[in-house]
């Protein structure tokens, strides 16, 4: 099978190698939407338990059916042992799958950071209940709040992370400080305590404004939701500090070297600049890059036959246009017999297969020009989903084969 | 020719949602150029403040304000229609709103600048959904001189995951908003999209998990609290053409083609190659790979397209453009849509 990007002097990643090394940690699999983070993230999690590891894979909203095939039927947030094909008898490994429930992952970090009295009233209080099922970002620092919660669990030697669905891979990197940046904002502190924020003077300006503020609120949402805002913010007030804490705690132990961080991409060129910017960040935040994992690449078994040709040929057989200037390209039978029709069709599509393959090299290769000491490993397109346990295996088997 | 029945005559504001990704503001771009046939005057409308619309129209970023993007060809009997487009975005929505109800403009721009708005829209996201919807409904109702300033409004709406939230506001501010001013208000939209005016329609590719969304969206409207919400039919986008007829399409996908045959046909156009056992030529097995490939992804969609139809939601099926989106492939959508009755 060819690779779509042979020949160019990118590093190739070693995916084996990156498993088989105890001091590997954490891999996260990031990227933009859609391009196969947790069918990558489970199939990484599965190739490692194959060799040896105790892994647990953390997946963020997996496609219902994927889900079953790891036992992953219900959201309950506690990982569930997935049976491993082909594991190796010599060195048994385990394997862990959860869904990230983000408004769950919320409650315990309140339940943990107040008194039962204190945490109950946040849990019941509206403003809570849609921040914390619905605020941008949520769902990304619950992701990291979870990594770190299993990492201190330590019952594992590697941690498999797959990162929400968002159009760009570095809102999993934003989000969370977004989040603590509006929690820790003056406004909420001076919701929480007109009195303390900031000094006399300042104050004084403020609370002009905050008067006007105030006003407008009830007049427009009456004056119950003012008073439900102030409880729900002075409620948080006494956890911001561990809030701000656990997320700078996290993000530094993404920054260590037993993490390693995955970007995923398709050979698109939205996906591909997505990747680059990420790549870029993680070089700014000093976070270690294991490299970059092109996904749904496409490849051709008869590359020697050039579209030029193949065109050529399939016009020989059945003409693209028939004489009443309709398409007859379908296979209806109007002209040549079976055969030919069906090798008309094969040879057309083979040369929009290789055009295909032709810009997808050309896309990637951009990339590695613009990036060339990051190691790339390639997943081949699958005709259909990838949605079981030997699929996994598949994909795993590509990522470790050169 | 008379003018003749759609799928939706009567609904005026038409709601766009489906996976991110899909096709989104593609999609309600086109159907806001199908509707605009005809003379007409649709307003092509985005929430999530991303300027898609600006970009899919190649021009500069839409204020909030409503501006001219796009012609709808006429036709020998009828005037082309035009398209208006709105970047609509919350802050400037609740401005509007306070102006013109209260006459608060100036304590709403004060409240802007303190961030306040952004706050109360982030703690809130219910009041940030009535503000938009409150501003689809607006335009969906607004008349001067007794006239409808448009005679339909397509909405670029969220990603179907927060769809239902997004549309059932009433519910949502509820929480929030017992009583009081917001709260009639969200009461007004909910009229204006739990009535017949308005339609949802998914945009969805034939893929599991975007499938899988619609379903799951569907599914979910159809199960609001008091119903009313009418959903409206299924866009799949992105759709390639089967490349053989049924039969040869499941052996392709078996990997039971004839490659005999087919080393035969290869022959007779003069690209022969070398031979592999059995008697067919590499080439020819090479082929018949590739060939699998595309019958597998084919036969795939049509698994995807029969659990669609268990939706049973009129379906429409745009093309794949192979060349990516401009105006000429929007206007080419259209037509489609128009061809179908979706517009
Ligand atoms: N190599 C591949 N070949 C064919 N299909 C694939 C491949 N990789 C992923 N897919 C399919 O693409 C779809 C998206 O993959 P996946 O869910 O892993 O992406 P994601 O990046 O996690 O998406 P999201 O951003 O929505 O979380 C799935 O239906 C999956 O089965
Ligand atoms: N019928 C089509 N043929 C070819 N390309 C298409 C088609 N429809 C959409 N696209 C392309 O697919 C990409 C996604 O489309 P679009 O931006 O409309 O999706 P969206 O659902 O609005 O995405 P988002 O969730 O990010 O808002 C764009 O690059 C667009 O040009
Ligand atoms: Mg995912
Ligand atoms: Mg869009």
């Amino acid at each position: 099978m060819g690779t779509a990007i042979a020949g160019f002097r990118s590093p190739t990643l070693e995916v084996d190698r990156l498993l088989d090394d105890l001091r590997t940690r954490i891999i996260v699999c990031c990227g933009s939407g859609g391009v196969g983070k947790t069918t990558t993230a489970a199939a990484l999690g599965l190739r490692a338990a194959q060799r040896g590891r105790h892994v647990v894979v953390l997946t963020v909203d997996p496609a219902r059916r994927l889900a079953q095939s790891m036992g992953l039927t219900s959201l309950d947030n506690t990982p569930r042992p997935v049976p491993i094909p082909g594991a190796d008898a010599s060195a048994p490994g385990t394997l862990h799958a959860m869904m990230l429930d983000m408004k769950r992952t919320f409650d315990e970090i309140v339940e943990s950071h107040a008194d039962p009295d204190r945490a109950a009233q946040i849990l019941a209080n509206p403003f809570y209940q849609s921040l914390s099922s619905s605020f941008a970002g949520t769902q990304e620092y619950m992701a990291m709040e979870k990594l770190g919660q299993l990492r201190r669990a330590d019952s594992w030697d590697l941690i498999v992370l797959d990162t929400p669905p968002s159009r760009s891979a570095l809102d999993f990197l934003d989000a969370p400080q977004r989040l603590s940046r509006f929690l820790d904002g003056r406004l909420i502190r001076l919701l929480a305590a007109p009195g303390r924020a900031g000094g006399r003077a300042y104050m004084r300006v403020v609370n002009a404004g905050f008067g006007v503020f105030t006003g407008v609120l009830t007049k427009v949402l009456g004056a119950q939701v003012l008073r439900d805002v102030q409880t729900f913010v002075s409620a948080l007030d006494t956890m911001f500090g561990g809030f701000r804490e656990r997320a700078e705690e996290t993000y530094r132990l993404l920054q260590t070297p037993g993490t390693a961080f995955l970007v995923v991409a398709t050979p698109e060129a939205d996906a591909l600049r997505e990747a680059s910017y990420f790549v870029e960040r993680l070089s700014e935040d000093r976070m270690p890059l294991a490299g970059l994992v092109l996904n749904r690449v496409h490849s051709t078994p008869a590359a020697h036959l050039s579209a030029a040709r193949s065109l050529a040929a399939a016009e020989v057989l059945v003409p693209a246009t028939a004489p009443d200037g309709s398409r007859s390209c379908r296979g209806d039978g109007a002209r040549g017999d079976g055969g030919h029709q069906i090798a008309a069709t094969a040879l057309r599509l083979h040369a929009e297969r290789l055009q295909l393959v032709a810009a997808e090299r050309r896309l990637a290769q951009r990339f590695m020009a613009a990036h060339p000491g990051v190691p790339i490993v390639e997943i081949p397109a699958q005709p259909e989903d990838v949605h079981d346990l030997p699929g996994l295996s598949a994909i795993g088997e590509s990522l470790a084969s050169r | 020719m008379s003018a003749r029945d759609t799928d939706w005559e009567g609904v005026r504001l038409h709601v766009v949602t489906g996976k991110g990704g899909t096709g989104k503001t593609t999609v309600a771009a086109a159907l806001a150029l199908a509707l605009a046939g005809r003379g007409r005057k649709v307003l092509l409308m985005e929430v999530e403040g991303r300027q898609g619309i600006a970009q899919l129209f190649d021009c500069p970023p839409l204020p909030y304000d409503e501006r001219r993007v796009a012609v709808a060809p006429g036709t020998t009997h009828h005037a082309g229609g035009d398209v208006y487009a709105l970047a609509a975005d919350p802050e400037s929505a609740l401005i509007e709103y306070l102006e013109m109800f209260y006459n608060l403009r100036h304590a709403a721009r004060a409240l802007t600048r303190f961030g306040i708005v952004d706050f109360a829209t982030t703690i809130a996201p219910g009041l940030r959904d009535v503000l938009l919807t409150g501003k689809a409904a607006e335009a969906t109702r607004r008349k001067v001189n007794g006239e409808f300033t448009y005679d339909a409004v397509v909405m670029d709406a969220p990603p179907t995951g927060r769809i239902s939230r997004f549309l059932n506001v009433s519910s949502e501010v509820s929480g929030l908003a017992r009583v009081g001013p917001i709260r009639s208000h969200a009461d007004t939209v909910q009229r204006v999209i739990r009535s017949p005016l308005t339609a949802v329609h998914f945009v969805t590719v034939l893929e599991e998990m975007p499938v899988q969304e619609t379903l799951d969206g569907i599914a979910e409207l159809r199960g609001l609290p008091s119903g009313g919400l009418q959903l409206g039919g299924i866009m799949v986008n992105m759709v390639r053409p089967v490349p053989l007829p049924g039969d040869d399409l499941g052996k392709a996908a078996g990997g039971s083609l004839d490659a005999g045959e087919l080393s035969l046909a290869l022959k007779a156009a003069g690209i022969d190659d070398e031979a592999v056992p059995g008697g067919r030529s590499a080439l020819a097995v090479s082929l018949a790979t590739e060939l699998a490939g595309y019958a597998r992804e084919a036969l795939a969609a049509d698994g995807q397209r029969r659990r669609l139809a268990g939706a049973a939601r009129p379906v429409y099926e745009l093309p794949r453009i192979p060349d990516g989106i401009d105006l000429a492939a929007l206007y080419r959508l259209a037509e489609s849509l128009r061809e179908q009755g979706a517009a």
